[in-house]
């Protein structure tokens, strides 16, 4: 197995706490624990990028410059982070100008050994979802899931982990560990991204057609990788309608391998989630102060 | 649009700016054929001003001043959904993220004001503290433009979830991160405004 240095990205301190907590415990649990890359900063997703192409390069490329001196690559959870660390070490890669560039202003060199690996990839394709599934104890029995990838684990294709249209590891994943993985159109339709705050009128219809299609393909929840995807759709559903909870891959895999709730933030998310794995009996014991506070 | 205007291609321009986003984002817009499926697959065409096929052309006919000063660069959300179906291997994402680039450095006036703000906030922080405060970028945004109000309710929501942290991280690597960040400050000053 590659060694790699955890890099958790700016939002798994904050909105999507629930994913790094789950994150570390499901790696805790695999017996591989991974250090954090000490001194990381933020990968400039998606600011950086947006308002000057190298500005982006060189954020997350720093990153990279530091894991590369400790001859090891990065792991993240973050759909966002990868997407980025992944064009920076792509623009290194390619070499030129903009490789020489990017070592000056960061006054350390850089050569792109190492490319960084998103965890869906990690799990899926270094631990292998046959392993996961060989420790896990909860079967996630009659979880109806539709696995949501949005952008940036599936396009472009210089890094992209999966197919752009019907990506596949997230789903082999769960159903390997119990769940049914509905087919459905929607996988890596975009959810608004960042402009949930300058346009969210936008981000509301965009979010709605995501989940009602996964509605109509009959899922019970939408699961992804992506905080960023998780946020607007957690927080942009219409009222209505009763809505669709939004895990973390890494929470349900936390479920199938016994973990307790509150340590994979189960009780975090702004549309409940843990009503509906109550109900399929796969998480069982008292209901915890903030579900009982925050139904 | 670009209709209600009689405008020719200045062929001239269109070399030039071809050439720039060729540096910047390593593909060539002059082999568009318009076929559309950029804007038909694009998830914000609805809030744009312009379609990804018309940048494209507009591109490839000159119109410099319009494609730097739209809405729909600073709308598109980089999902990349254009670019891997382009027939004509045209990297429309990388494109969009060039012209915004030039738009930068050329210290345009944009009419997407507010989502400028937005990502010029982000980088005020994450040069100060070396980590994105997403509280912070949200509590400054809707200062900065009004809208303190909205979404008070699910920013409760949020806190009582612990899904905000109130206290900014710092790590020792800041001040490298913000050496980056001036770079790019210095050379948006030179871009004018
Ligand atoms: S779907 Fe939205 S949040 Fe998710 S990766 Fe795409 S832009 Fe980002
Ligand atoms: S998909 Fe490609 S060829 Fe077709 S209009 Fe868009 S950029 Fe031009
Ligand atoms: S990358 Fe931008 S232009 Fe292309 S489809 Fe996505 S939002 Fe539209």
């Amino acid at each position: 197995m590659n060694s790699y240095l955890y890099y958790p990205g700016c939002s798994l301190a904050g909105t999507a706490r629930e994913y790094g907590q789950s994150t570390l415990a499901v790696l805790r649990r695999l017996g591989c624990e991974i250090p954090e890359l000490d001194d990381w900063t933020c990968c400039g997703a998606s600011s950086a990028h947006s308002l000057d192409h190298r500005l982006g390069l060189a954020l997350a490329a720093r990153n990279l410059a530091l894991a590369e001196a400790q001859g090891r690559g990065l792991l993240t959870p973050c759909a966002a982070c990868y997407s980025r660390l992944a064009a920076a070490w792509h623009g290194v890669r390619q070499g030129g100008e903009v490789a020489e560039w990017l070592r000056e202003i960061l006054g350390r060199p850089l050569e792109g050994t190492f490319r960084p690996r998103s965890l869906l990839e990690f799990l899926v394709v270094e631990i292998g979802s046959h392993e996961i599934a060989r420790q896990a104890g909860v079967p996630l029995d009659g979880l109806k899931v539709a696995c949501y990838y949005g952008c940036l684990l599936s396009r472009p294709a210089e890094w992209a982990i999966d197919d752009a249209d019907n990506p596949q590891l997230m789903d082999g994943l769960l159903e390997e560990l119990g769940a049914r993985a509905v087919p459905w159109a929607y996988k890596t339709e975009c959810c608004g991204s960042f402009l949930a705050l300058a346009r969210t009128a936008v981000v509301f219809g965009l979010v709605e057609r995501i989940v009602e299609a996964a509605r109509e393909a009959g899922a019970d929840c939408l699961v992804t990788a992506c905080p960023m995807c998780q946020a607007n759709l957690d927080m942009r559903q219409r009222r209505g309608r009763p809505p669709l909870p939004i895990f973390y891959f890494t929470q349900l895999v936390g479920v199938s391998l016994g973990l307790a709730p509150e340590v994979l933030g189960l009780d975090r998310h702004i549309i409940p989630g843990l009503p509906l794995l109550r109900e399929r009996n796969l998480v069982s014991g008292p209901v915890g102060l903030r579900e009982r506070l925050l139904r | 649009m670009v209709g209600s205007r009689l405008m020719r291609p200045d062929l001239q321009k269109s070399e030039r700016l071809r050439q720039r986003i060729q540096e910047l984002a390593g593909t060539d817009v002059g082999r568009c054929y318009q076929c559309g499926k950029c804007t038909g697959g694009c998830p914000l065409v609805e809030a744009m001003d312009f379609t990804p096929r018309q940048i494209m052309r507009l591109v490839n006919w000159g119109a410099e001043d319009e494609v730097l000063r739209c809405q729909t660069i600073w709308v598109c959300a980089t999902c990349f959904t254009c670019t891997v179906r382009c027939p004509r291997q045209i990297k429309v994402a990388e494109v969009m993220e060039a012209l915004r680039s030039l738009a930068r450095r050329e210290g345009v006036r944009s009419p997407a004001r507010d989502i400028l703000r937005f990502h010029r906030l982000f980088l005020a922080i994450v040069g100060r503290f070396g980590r994105l405060h997403e509280l912070s970028l949200v509590m400054g945004y809707k200062v900065f433009t009004g809208r303190l109000f909205q979404d008070l309710g699910l920013g409760l929501q949020m806190f009582l979830r612990g899904k905000l942290s109130p206290v900014p991280e710092r790590p020792g690597g800041a001040r490298q991160l913000a050496r980056i960040v001036s770079w790019w400050a210095e050379r948006e000053r030179k871009g004018g405004r």
